[in-house]
């Protein structure tokens, strides 16, 4: 017998109370959200606390903002994802760019549709050591979390494999205001699961030393997000 | 209204002044208090020791003895606890309906002596007098089993001339544990001796809890490291008064 | 301090039971330090940001509900988990044991060519000793995340869940790195400080170009989504991210009750384990998979499901709840037993009130198997209950222990105990017997010594024993209140062999036996 059917018996052994056609009741009658007003404030606040650098700006001021934080962080290189809007590059040298071919399905399509969203593995990559040596990385999210002052990517267009966000010391992040959500599970059903996710909440932590939290292991020692704010309604 | 007193095993044979002092103070509220011999233990020890299958007689003993009482009052949180939690499981374990029934019949009657006065008899000022300065240690099963709450204290700010004082880290196990206290003496004794380092530093005279068992540790260490402090149960508090002064 | 020893099954080969190594770990001024002062401040921030969340109960209940709905279709789960995972280009393979998985990995490694594996921290995989199985056959595996590199490099016992390093403080730690980080890559940088930025910085150097070459990762999961074949990885550092990110293959071992039914199930748990756990609303870093993506991650991807036991204690209908652990550690935090013992003390990968309940299930109780080692364990508590209030799912701790005591007494020895335990039932049987006793130790009352010799030793060694009163309460009761015909006049029915004739003969022939 293999060990598959071996573990399958053992469960089904282990479960003889418990009858087959029984119906076992979750209470779900926790909250979906835990705020409703104030969502985006509370976002740049959750963010701060977990010291990652904030800005909140306008449409219009977004090319300037990424321009200056890369002036600002000193990066000569700074890689982009397929997909990001080319408005957000508008005021970067064009030798500051690093690209990365890499998409997760059409770089229009932003319909979330699973089955249309296919991985083009033919798109040229950025080796390791290329992503070591930029300065940094700059890309959209797909979802932001007030509650737990969380960004989420999803690899969708401007946001690039997961080794973009990890390997550069630095991650500037593109968040719009329509993509920020109050909670967890708010968040959760704005995602699809078949793609690779990495939540985000501030820099690389740890508090493996005397269980108090410090910043800046392995991933990007800094995380500066950009939140666009919604555009007045006229 | 009659009640029913559950002294305990540990509180008939090593604090009868409690005993006493629960008697006289229900006494004073206006309560009829019974005390049917019949009674022996909860079945606490042997429970929690890995002898669970055993104590069954003592489950029916106490569903048997108190069966007649409108209210059956008792001042120990664990032994409470015992009796509410577990009662019902040791009567399911041993098939016996018209155990289980009587089981289930006495334990919504059974209650903490703090309970006892403020849920049911509605007071919290019983008219004590102790003149001291206490701490309250609020024990695990008392609080986490009985959920006595605020209830301990609510009496003890009534009574005059008491001053109670905070216990810090008062949430934190004496490191009594019933059989732990000699299956893991050293643990045990650490944890209690936290515990009154603690007691020691708020400046109180006395330690108090509604659980005899915890304090006899306690008290025990105190005893041996010479504190000057003394542990007294909740109970000989509230009956004292300037007449007669625990 | 302790040598590392390989485990078999959960436990430490070699350790003492609970109570002896308890006491060197109580005596260890140094350590009950380290352990007050971040045991303490976890508890305060855990506290914080539970207290944040109104529904905290609601959630805690549909997180017990939601594990304990999926272990009661258990199979049905795992088949789901198989089939998803292989759609998505995942491979699956089943251990029944901690032998089968160690085989499984060592042989996948092997295929590759690779020598070395970067690992994710992952207590199942400490668990069935893979590191050391896999040094056997000549693989090296690096342990990544910064409290199991400490653990590693100062050939160490983990002592915690969460944070493996927990018994050390930052010196010992900045000491253990200017040692043993040359010996194994990267040195520490010179002019080290024990500044805790300084020795995360010194970890990301060391490790830095490790991770970059890595070809081959092992890892754990949080989470497996049965619905999408999705694992979840829970962490801080981005270690995680490394290992599950750059090498070409990753194989993941998982517990077969890591399962959760549906995604929306997450909605649940990622609120529940990192505000458990390190106390902060969302842990810097979570990763998550199906399978294998096209151009992103390891192209490689390999599952393993792991019962070691865990079948056994789903088949205890009491210890089954242990299987909802989500492995937060909430319950080490604030236990006062291991405040002061600490984690090596119980002698086994998973430590403290969870380990207790979890380690002797693993290694047989139920059916007698266990040493003497692992059937301390059970005893390993107060019963105070603090673990189980904080318990994200709701495992009511205090009563698998004492569910786990009645399996230990059931598989033999304790014979004075349980001789003294059927002593007491005799007395307790019978009012009557009760109240002779009480008087025999009203009138020796005097001769009993402030030292007790034998087992009372472990009383009295530490702690007075309370002085015996002259008159019991009962006798008191019954001088005052009642004459003869107490029992009857209570109007009581005399139960058992108590009745109210044997209450007045123990009156008058107290002090003769039966």
């Amino acid at each position: 017998m293999s060990s598959r059917e071996v573990i399958l018996n053992r469960v089904r052994r282990a479960l003889t109370d418990v009858p087959r056609d029984e119906v076992f009741p979750v209470p779900r009658d926790y909250a979906r959200a835990h705020v409703v007003e104030g969502v985006l404030e509370l976002f740049a606040e959750h963010l701060r606390d977990y010291r990652a650098v904030v800005h909140e700006v306008a449409e219009s001021e977004l090319a300037d903002a990424i321009a200056e934080a890369v002036v600002r962080r000193g990066a000569r290189r700074v890689v982009t994802p397929a997909g990001l809007p080319p408005a957000w590059t508008a005021g970067l040298a064009a030798a500051t760019c690093v690209p990365d071919g890499w998409v997760y399905g059409p770089i229009d399509d932003l319909s979330d549709d699973p089955t249309n969203n296919r991985p083009k593995p033919a798109a040229p990559h950025l080796t390791i050591a290329e992503l070591d040596a930029a300065d940094g990385v700059l890309t959209g999210a797909a979802v932001g979390i007030a509650e737990t002052g969380t960004i989420v990517l999803d690899a969708g267009p401007g946001q690039g494999r997961r080794a973009l966000t990890l390997v550069p010391d630095w991650h500037l992040c593109v968040v719009r205001a329509e993509h920020v959500v109050a909670s967890v599970p708010q968040a959760l059903e704005r995602l699809v699961p078949g793609r690779p996710l990495t939540w985000i909440s501030g820099p690389s932590a740890t508090s493996d030393i005397e269980l108090d939290r410090v910043e800046g292991v392995h991933g990007p020692r800094t995380l500066e997000v950009l939140i666009v704010r919604r555009p007045p309604v006229v | 209204m009659r009640v029913g007193l559950f002294i305990t095993c540990v509180n008939d044979t090593l604090y009868p002044r409690t005993g006493r002092a629960v008697v006289r103070l229900l006494e004073r509220l206006g309560c009829e208090v019974d005390f049917p011999l019949a009674q022996t233990c909860c079945g606490q020890m042997h429970w929690n020791t890995g002898y669970g299958p055993r104590i069954e007689p003592m489950v029916r003993r106490f569903a048997d003895t108190f069966a007649g009482y409108d209210a059956v009052v008792t001042p120990s949180g664990s032994c409470g606890a015992m009796i509410r939690d577990n009662h019902p499981r040791a009567a399911a374990r041993a098939q016996d309906p018209t155990l289980a029934a009587d089981v289930a019949a006495v334990v919504p009657k059974v209650y903490d002596l703090t309970e006892f006065i403020v849920d049911v008899l509605g007071v919290t000022d019983v008219g004590a007098y102790f003149p001291h300065k206490v701490a309250y240690h609020p024990t695990c099963h008392s609080q986490r089993l009985m959920k006595l709450g605020d209830r301990p204290t609510a009496l003890l700010r009534e009574v005059r001339g008491l001053e109670l004082l905070g216990l810090p880290g008062e949430q934190e196990c004496c490191g009594f544990g019933g059989t732990f206290a000699v299956k893991n003496p050293d643990v045990s004794t650490a944890m209690g001796a936290d515990k009154v380092r603690h007691a020691a530093g708020t400046g109180a005279e006395v330690l108090c809890a509604a659980d005899n068992s915890c304090l006899m540790h306690i008290g025990g260490l105190m005893d041996r490291q010479r504190t000057g402090m003394r542990v007294l149960h909740l109970a000989e508090i509230l009956a004292s008064t300037e007449k007669e002064p625990a | 301090m302790s040598k590392a020893v390989p485990p078999t099954g959960a436990t430490f080969v070699g350790m003492p039971p609970f109570p002896r190594a308890a006491r060197d770990a109580v005596g260890d001024a140094q350590l009950r330090h380290n352990l007050r002062k971040a045991t303490h401040t976890i508890r305060d921030k855990r506290a914080v940001v539970v207290d944040e969340l109104a529904d905290w109960a609601e959630l805690r209940a549909a997180g017990a509900a939601i594990k304990d709905r999926t272990l009661r279709r258990l199979d049905e789960h795992l088949l789901a988990v198989e089939a998803a995972v292989t759609s998505a280009g995942g491979t699956v393979h089943w251990a029944a044991d901690a032998a089968e998985a160690n085989r499984i990995v060592a042989d996948l490694v092997r295929a590759t060519g690779e020598t070395e594996v970067v690992k994710v921290k992952s207590m199942v995989t400490q668990e069935i000793g893979l590191n050391e199985a896999l040094a056997a056959e000549g693989i090296r595996a690096y342990e990544t995340d910064l409290a199991e590199l400490i653990v590693q490099l100062g050939e160490d016992l983990p002592s915690h869940i969460l944070v493996p390093a927990i018994h050390r403080n930052r010196a010992e730690i900045r000491e253990i790195f200017v040692r043993e980080m040359g010996e194994w890559g990267v040195p520490a940088p010179a002019g080290l400080t024990d500044e805790p930025a300084a020795l995360a910085e010194a970890a990301r150097r060391h490790l830095r170009e490790r991770f970059l070459s890595a070809k081959v990762a092992v890892s754990g999961a949080n989470f497996v989504v049965a619905e999408t074949g999705t694992l979840v990885v829970v962490e801080s550092e981005g270690n995680g991210r490394m290992c599950l990110t750059l090498p070409e293959t990753l194989i993941s071992v998982v517990g077969i009750e890591k399962v959760v039914p549906t995604w929306a199930d997450l909605e649940v748990f990622l609120q529940l384990l990192p505000r458990s756990s390190t106390g902060e609303r969302m842990n810097p870093y979570t990763s998550m998979w199906t399978g294998v993506t096209p151009g992103d991650g390891p192209q490689d991807f390999h599952l393993v499901l792991l019962d070691n036991g865990r079948t056994d204690v789903l088949a205890d209908r009491t210890g089954r709840q242990a299987l909802r652990c989500i492995r937060c550690s909430a319950c080490l935090n604030v236990c006062p037993v291991y405040e002061r013992t600490g984690g090596h003390a119980y002698g086994s990968v998973y430590p403290g009130p969870i380990g207790a309940i979890l380690v002797p299930q693993l290694g047989g109780v139920a059916t007698g198997k266990v040493d003497a080692q692992t059937a301390s364990l059970p005893y390993a508590s107060s019963l105070c209950g603090a673990c189980y209030e904080v318990c994200p799912v709701a495992i009511d701790i205090p009563e698998v222990l004492v569910h786990l005591r009645e399996q230990v007494v059931e598989g033999g020895g304790h014979r004075a105990e349980k001789a003294a335990m059927r002593a007491a039932e005799w007395v307790l049987d019978d009012p009557g017997r009760l109240r002779r006793v009480q008087r025999l130790a009203a009138r020796s009352r005097k001769l009993i010594p402030k030292r007790a010799p034998g087992p009372g030793a472990a009383w009295t060694d530490s702690r007075s024993i309370p002085a015996v009163p002259a008159e019991s309460f009962r006798d008191w009761w019954v001088r005052e209140r009642s004459g003869p015909a107490d029992t009857a006049q209570a109007g009581v029915r005399p139960t058992g062999s108590a009745p109210a004739a044997a209450v007045v003969e123990a009156r008058e022939s107290e002090g003769e036996g039966r």
